[in-house]
């Protein structure tokens, strides 16, 4: 089951700037909360998420429990071929996860 | 606190309920105050000097949009830019750091050459009312900072379920 | 002694049974209503807030928290509300159905359905609300495992099925086998409670608008539930807003989806009339 959501425009234009965002579903678990019969909740965030562009890699963000649960990011990159724009992203568990939108360049 | 286990009253609930009010009290929301930091002055957050190693900042056009108050401090949204990056590879990295939170390196981002817009939007955590501090590196390694004061209130109702 | 009456007791009952068997229309017996809830002293019996002074919630919160729930993008609930779908579009249980396989696009079948619940099931007599029915569904229909309630799909389901209400008036049916769960529920909102010893009408309708701390009370509408509340950094559904005020005024927890928050949410949503449907909301 996706576990994101990716929002790119409906076409970019070569060589512009167009905005990417991408929303996480995931609970950053701090590891300073406890559930309700006082149980430390371990920690579990999200530490390093990657964006590729057709594979070359265009951003990187090292996380941190900094970021809100379900961690939303908007950035920009500029276009050029019509392709993927993949990301990866691993937390604490050493889950690994990814997803792709394809990008149309008009 | 999580939900999924129990639904039910706990005996643990007795005891965070006797801890409750004395939390509150501790924790009454802040007088609203005017601007009480120098925005020209950086904090002390020892993982940012870690970083810095010595090299001065300036505080020109980094900019990071922070709420002056914000609703609540597990999501507080937050915009980043480097006013007149346009080149691409103008800006190499930008770090924030946090005055309060318990991992005081909330995040930094990487761009690689090719990116020539530089804006970025999130949402962060801020474990109470404290200074956030971003820092941009450029090309040549000039460092430009932007220090912002968040107020993060306080719900009003303590929350157990 | 007690052996022969029993015997007779038994007897009667097979005898009742035999008779029962042969009426053409025998119908369920109603399902047992929990005790009623005594009214309080001074308890209205009438509508407080007027219909054309009603309020969402979305009204008394924060700029940011508003912004976030007008954004489709950035409403964190639409990660809900996808995998939501994914679950209406996905067959599960040994039915090998989905819930689209039965209701089709839930974009024309859901328009306006969450927004008439709780209603009472005409099976089993029961109040039910939205989660109830999905669960109903699953086990009689899909032949699945009902979904735990507060759980990530309850959530996720809930979320979607309300969002086809976005824009439908709320529009609940409080008379016939409904009345008595309606008294009930509004014994149970006006009935203070827990160690401040206040009745949900302390906060949401003797006092909303006015500002607790950095907060501005709600009038306490159920129309864009489940939300994703800021406080919990993840979704939850309207009983669950109900546990966090009841801890906020130290009183007993009930769980999720006890009768009486049930019959609560019944008289909200007669006490919402009208008002429309915003799912999924976003709460500091």
């Amino acid at each position: 089951m996706a576990d994101a959501r990716i929002q790119l425009p409906p076409a970019a234009k070569r060589g512009e700037n167009f905005e990417v965002k991408i929303a996480i579903r995931h609970a950053m678990e701090t590891g300073y909360r406890v559930d309700d019969v006082g149980k430390p909740i371990p920690r579990n965030v999200i530490r390093e998420l990657t964006c590729k562009y057709n594979g070359a890699e265009v951003l990187k963000v090292d996380m941190s429990s900094g970021f809100a649960a379900n961690p939303l990011l908007q950035f920009w990159l500029v276009a050029q071929d019509a392709g993927d724009i993949s990301f990866e992203w691993s937390d604490d568990l050493g889950k690994k996860y990814a997803e792709k939108a394809t990008l149309s360049v008009a | 606190m999580n939900i999924r286990k129990p639904l039910l009253a706990s005996p643990a609930r007795r005891t965070l309920l006797a801890g409750a009010g004395a939390f509150a009290a501790a924790h009454g929301l802040p007088a609203l105050a005017q601007a009480t930091f120098n925005p020209k002055e950086l904090p002390s957050i020892p993982a940012m000097d870690e970083f810095l190693a010595g090299r001065k900042v300036q505080f020109v056009r980094m900019q990071l949009d922070l709420p002056r108050v914000a609703d609540n401090g597990n999501s507080v949204p937050m915009k980043l830019g480097v006013l007149g990056a346009t080149a691409p590879g103008a800006v190499q990295s930008i770090h924030l750091f946090s005055e309060k939170n318990p991992v005081p390196r909330m995040a930094v981002f990487h761009f690689p050459a090719t990116t020539s817009r530089f804006d970025i939007e999130s949402r962060v955590r801020l474990a109470g009312t404290q200074r956030v501090v971003a820092i941009a590196t450029l090309a040549d390694g000039t460092l430009c900072a932007k220090v912002a004061e968040v107020l993060v209130a306080i719900a009003a109702c303590l929350d157990g379920s | 002694m007690r052996a022969p009456a029993l015997l007779l007791l038994c007897a009667a009952a097979v005898v009742a049974c035999a008779a029962l068997a042969q009426t053409p229309v025998a119908a369920p017996a109603a399902a047992p209503l929990a005790a009623p809830i005594p009214a309080p002293p001074g308890m209205p019996t009438k509508r407080v807030i007027p219909l054309d002074q009603l309020k969402s919630g979305l009204a008394y919160t924060g700029d940011e928290v508003r912004a976030q729930q007008a954004d489709d993008f950035g409403n964190p609930g639409m990660l809900w509300v996808e995998r939501g779908e994914k679950i209406w579009n996905t067959a599960d249980g040994t039915s090998g159905k989905s819930c689209a396989s039965c209701h089709g696009d839930a974009k024309q079948g859901m328009k306006g359905v969450s927004v008439r619940y709780p209603a009472i099931d005409p099976a089993t007599h029961r109040l039910q609300n939205i989660e109830a029915r999905i669960n109903a569904s699953r086990v009689n229909d899909q032949k699945a495992a009902a979904f735990t309630l507060e759980s990530e799909d309850m959530l996720a389901i809930t979320a979607f099925i309300n969002m086809q209400s976005r824009g439908q008036p709320i529009h609940v049916a409080t008379d016939g086998e409904a009345r008595a769960h309606f008294e009930r529920g509004r014994a149970f909102y006006y009935t203070r409670r827990g160690q401040m010893n206040m009745s949900c009408a302390t906060c949401h309708e003797q006092s909303f608008g006015k500002r607790l701390f950095a907060e501005t009370l709600s009038q306490g509408q159920p129309n864009d539930f489940p939300i994703y509340r800021l406080e919990w950094q993840t979704m939850g559904s309207l009983h669950r807003r109900f546990r966090a005020c009841l801890y906020g005024v130290r009183a007993e927890l009930q769980p999720v989806g006890s009768q009486d928050f049930l019959d609560l949410e019944l008289f909200l949503a007669w006490r919402a009339e009208g008002l429309k449907g915003e799912a999924p909301g976003v709460r500091r």
